[in-house]
């Protein structure tokens, strides 16, 4: 597997540290209520298709991307940097 | 024997070698298989089960049977195929799986027993006694059955991997892989090649055809030398392509040196490379074969396509009387070939009805199959049966063919399933199964010369159209282009043993009575009866079998399917996939600035991560570590100490929102610390279990320098990148890791301020470096930096200086605490002194604690939002009933306490759900004069001076043991802010 980091180019994914769901960049607010923290400290889809991974390129520049993968063809069809998903958010 | 005229070896060069330690001579260019063959040793191995002497089926890298270990001592390399293995000078080559010898084997024995011995026999046969399957059946079965032995010992060879990049891997150099990659090439594109073969060619070398006006071999070296003249193209022989991966990534076993015999020197002998490419395009050629019939594993058995290439690439006839029985009109060839050569071909015998054979100088018999051969370790006759009954044939040599499998294992590899083909009675790749690879010539089911020629010439002008470059005109040669025709015969009807897996002794009786047994799946089928396992991975047999069990099951081969190919598709040694992790290798060693010394001194090493840090330094007269640490525990409390603490994370984080991102990551507040101040710290992880802990520098207003544990350094890090990138990207904040910039010592003790103004430029006072005060010194005119913390209780620094000078002041301040009644500590005496003061490490904080857990829940600020705080609110983080930090030390002084035992209440029954908690940290405290612990106790925070029954089940510990404050030394604080 290979991805694409915007920094670096494409890289082996050795190079990478593996997260879990983007869904980490979604904090909900301190008061959001303890259903809202459960789904996001702990509830995770199990997608046969488009899934949305944090990868951070660990060996390389240390930049956190999204890596949005088929987790049936294994196919990487985006990878962006986390400061301008989460930029895109604000 | 050696057929004159014949074959590409250099007959100008002989080659010395031994095989069972006779002297052997071949050519430059032979394989051990091609070599022996010529000597007229036919016999080359001994069969998995059974121990049925068997010789060479074919000629390439499927080969089943001819398995031999090369080499001696601890470099011997054990299942290597003598088709592959090329001979050099010296070559000491073994066979296996035979004792006392191949030619007497006692374990032949085995055969006699065959009939007990089918499918699935040992879940049959070996079922009670249940204990005896251990201790008697499984070592017995072990050793009788198997393929060659690994020596048992360290490996000295020199393996590598690599990475290698182009636009489009040409997997095989046969026709269709040198025209894609001569068009390709042409056109501009970067170019791997990758043949498994010692030269380019594939078949063409087999094949006595010619290519335009050339022999088939002399076009591929035309082709070959116009690649090697393009810059833009690498070709690589000896290079098998084991896996087709995601993205584009491809492995690929290069034997560098097996052909060589060189060792040592830096030489690998293999290098696995990992090679990304933007297209592919698949070459792999087709594999041949057999047909299964009653002994139709005798040693001289072979496949027609093999027996060809012997005689036309290495000028061998494996027979002097050379019969061919197939199924199709490529077996004809092997005949013709045969003739022309001069070798005695006995007869041609073809199953089907109505075949002529133009200019055939031998007997042609059709509507015949051959249904038994004779002769034990040599092949002596065949037995043919025709609609007029059955005669018997004379013959050294029977090549066989029931036709060609398009090589599809590369486009398996990603899930994709190939498609049956009626006409050529083989699967074939599926298109689209693997992303941007295209499929060429034999190996899609294009089976004449000129149509692979055609087709890779097709392939290789897309893939560099596909990737941006013009397409460049190459000449298509002349070649033969005959139709390749064939009727299905995959067994021969009658008694006995007709084998199909050489390699697992896998017969017609097996697969059918798999079948009986309702083992229908093709997957259920191949674990039962081993049907396609081992190092050939049935490379010869799979279609046979399925056909075979299609048959049984009266279902079609469609429908019946293949196994599942999966990577590697030739075997690959863990040495050369794992090279470069043997040894230390597999984890790099950091040492610290202080390491020399250390171990100068006799300082055992341990392992903190992937640093090494000093256990003790024992010094004469000490018969035990205890001894050296209560000594060096004593230095800490009595006098001063110092200790090497370098390996801790130090992360350097300077911005205008530095403050902010720490008040973030931190339970308590780091934005009110003033400069020149430094704190300590806990981090949470999101679910609120703490992460980490640590102290952390406020340098100036807007730079901090935070340190981690040495175990989570690389983990905190990582956080403070996704709480940055991920959280909150509008900081205006930068951090690097300094750990490695700066060495840093402990000086600890009552006499540590007094060392330390031995050694600074300016003295320090209570009044300039108060307790957690920090700020720039100059320590034996090297600029530092000093921080008034304590990992022990006692007054104590820690000093910093630029990691160059770490070795010269490790050696002054011993020198200097030395002279004062101290010295060096190591990481005994640290962990008793803080275990004296209940101070955590992750022995306590494990991945389960929380704040609440260790008695800091106070820590969490409410002023703020941090990592892991409305988490660490939850009901069940903060119940009472879960367990608490509390110390413990044993009512009898002399008791021995452990890490890791549990603890019960007095009375009850020691049994699982019954616990209180368990203990985490131990040590002997010198002051105390008993062992002391920290321990997690439920309520334990409300049971200080209970009695409760410590239990080490492991170590056979048991005694009762005192719950109190963790805190053993010092409880007030005073001496650290002295």
């Amino acid at each position: 597997m290979r991805i694409d980091c915007p920094l670096c180019g494409a890289r082996d994914r050795r190079e990478f540290y593996y997260q879990g769901a983007a869904v980490a960049l979604n904090r909900p607010a301190p008061d959001a209520g303890v259903e809202a923290w459960d789904d996001y400290v702990h509830l995770r889809d199990n997608p046969a298709g488009e899934t949305r991974d944090l990868w951070h390129h660990e060996a390389g520049c240390g930049a956190w991307l999204v890596v949005t993968r088929d987790t049936v063809s294994h196919a990487v069809s985006r990878v962006e940097l986390a400061t301008d998903v989460k930029g895109a958010m604000a | 024997m050696r057929v004159a005229g014949k074959g590409l070896v250099n007959r100008d060069k002989s080659v010395t070698f031994r095989f069972d330690g006779v002297s052997y001579t071949g050519f430059e260019g032979d394989t051990v298989a091609s070599a022996l063959l010529a000597n007229g040793i036919t016999l080359m191995g001994r069969s998995f089960k059974y121990h049925r002497p068997r010789g060479v089926l074919t000629a390439g890298s499927e080969e089943p049977n001819a398995m031999v270990t090369v080499g001696e001592g601890a470099g011997a390399e054990p299942n290597v195929r003598a088709t592959v293995q090329e001979i050099y000078e010296g070559l000491m080559v073994r066979s296996q799986n035979a004792w006392p010898s191949l030619d007497f084997d006692v374990m032949a024995v085995n055969d006699l027993a065959a009939p007990f011995l089918g499918a699935g026999f040992y879940y049959k046969t070996f079922m009670w006694p249940k204990r005896f399957w251990e201790a008697i059946y499984e070592p017995v079965i072990r050793k009788a059955a198997g393929l060659g032995a690994l020596s048992g010992k360290h490996n000295e060879d020199t393996y590598e991997k690599a990475f290698a990049f182009c636009d489009l891997l040409v997997i095989g150099a046969g026709p269709a892989g040198l025209m894609a990659a001569l068009a390709a090439g042409r056109a501009g594109v970067d170019v791997i090649l990758c043949d498994e073969d010692m030269q380019v060619g594939g078949r063409l070398l087999a094949e006595s055809g010619a290519v335009g006006h050339l022999s088939g071999a002399d076009w591929a070296a035309s082709v070959m030398a116009e690649l090697e003249a393009m810059a833009n193209v690498r070709v690589m022989t000896r290079t098998t392509v084991t896996g087709a991966y995601d993205g584009g990534t491809f492995g690929a076993l290069e034997r560098v040196n097996q052909h060589t015999g060189k060792r040592g020197g830096g030489a690998p002998l293999e290098c696995f490379w990992r090679i990304a490419a933007k297209r592919s395009v698949l070459a792999a050629g087709a594999l041949e074969r057999p047909i299964a019939f009653q002994n139709n594993d005798r040693p001289g058995v072979m496949t027609a396509g093999a027996v060809r290439a012997y005689l036309n690439r290495w000028g061998v006839s494996p027979g002097e009387k050379v019969t061919v029985f197939g199924n199709n009109d490529d077996a004809h060839r092997t005949a013709l070939d045969l003739a022309a050569a001069g070798v005695h071909v006995a007869a041609l015998i073809d199953s089907r009805q109505g075949i002529t054979v133009e200019a055939a100088s031998f007997p042609v018999i059709v509507g015949a199959q051959v249904c038994n051969a004779a002769g034990r370790k040599a092949l002596e006759s065949v037995t043919v049966r025709t609609s007029a009954g059955e005669q018997s044939i004379q013959t050294d040599c029977l090549a066989v063919s029931g036709g060609w499998n398009p090589t599809v294992h590369l486009t398996c590899h990603m899930n994709g399933r190939p498609t049956w083909r009626e006409d050529i009675q083989a699967f074939v790749p599926t298109a689209g199964s693997i992303p941007d690879m295209a499929v060429a010539g034999a190996c899609d089911g294009v089976f004449s010369t000129l149509g692979c020629l055609k087709d890779g010439l097709r392939a290789g002008q897309e893939a560099a159209e596909a990737l941006g470059k013009r397409v460049v005109a190459v000449d298509l040669p002349v070649a033969d282009d005959a139709a390749y025709a064939l009727e299905p015969l995959w067994a021969v009807a009658g008694k006995g043993r007709a084998w199909l897996d050489f390699q697992n002794d896998v017969s017609v009786k097996d697969i059918k009575q798999a079948a009986v047994e309702n083992f229908r799946s093709v997957e259920h089928m191949k674990r039962y009866t081993t049907q396609g396992m081992a190092t050939d991975q049935g490379k010869n047999s799979n279609v046979m079998a399925l056909a075979v069990l299609a048959d049984a099951t009266g279902r079609g081969i469609p429908e019946t399917g293949t196994t599942t190919f999966r990577p590697p598709y030739g075997p690959v040694a863990i040495a050369a996939m794992g090279a470069g992790a043997q040894g230390h290798g597999f984890a790099p060693e950091r040492f610290t600035t202080s390491h020399k010394r250390s171990v100068e001194r006799g300082a055992p090493m341990i392992e903190a991560g992937l640093w090494y840090r000093p256990s003790y330094f024992p010094k004469a007269g000490e018969t035990t570590w205890r001894q050296s640490c209560d000594r060096e525990v004593g230095y800490v409390r009595k006098a001063v100490g110092v200790c090497d603490v370098s390996t801790l994370g130090k992360i350097d984080i300077q911005g205008p929102d530095a403050a902010e991102l720490l008040d973030f990551v931190y339970t308590n507040l780091f934005s009110t610390l003033q400069v020149g101040r430094v704190r300590y710290g806990l981090m949470l992880r999101e679910d609120g279990t703490v992460m980490d802990d640590g102290t952390c520098a406020r340098l100036g207003e807007t730079h901090y320098v935070m340190t981690t544990t040495t175990a989570a350094a690389g983990a905190v890090m990582r956080h403070l990148e996704f709480v940055t990138q991920c959280l909150h990207p509008e900081w205006q904040v930068a951090f690097t890791s300094v750990t490695e910039q700066w060495a840093q010592f402990a000086v600890a003790g009552p006499k540590a301020r007094e060392l330390l103004n031995g050694v600074l430029a300016q003295p320090v006072d209570g009044e300039s470096f108060p307790f957690m005060g920090c700020g720039p010194v100059e320590v034996a005119g090297v600029q530092g930096r000093l921080f008034r913390i304590s990992f022990s209780g006692e007054h104590a620094y820690e000093v910093a200086v630029p990691s160059r000078y770490g070795a010269s002041l490790f050696d002054l301040l011993l020198e200097h605490a030395e002279r004062m009644g101290g010295g060096a500590y190591g990481m005994e005496a640290l962990n008793v002194l803080r275990i004296e003061k209940g101070f955590i490490t992750h022995a306590e904080i494990d991945g389960r604690r929380t704040a609440f857990d260790i008695g800091a829940a106070r820590m969490i600020s409410a002023k703020k939002d941090c990592v892991g705080k409305t988490m660490a609110a939850r009901a069940g983080l903060m119940d009472e009933m879960r367990p608490q930090m509390v110390g413990i030390k044993p009512v009898d002084a002399a008791a021995v306490l452990s890490a890791g035992a549990h603890l019960y209440e007095c009375g009850a029954a020691q049994v699982n759900g019954n616990g209180l908690g368990h203990v985490t940290s131990v040590g002997y405290s010198p002051d105390l004069g008993l062992q002391i612990g920290i321990a997690f106790v439920a309520r334990g925070a409300a049971r200080h001076g209970d009695v409760v029954r410590f239990v080490d089940a492991v170590r056979g510990l048991e005694t009762d043991v005192e719950v109190c404050a963790p805190v053993f030394v010092d409880p007030e604080g005073g001496r650290v802010r002295g």
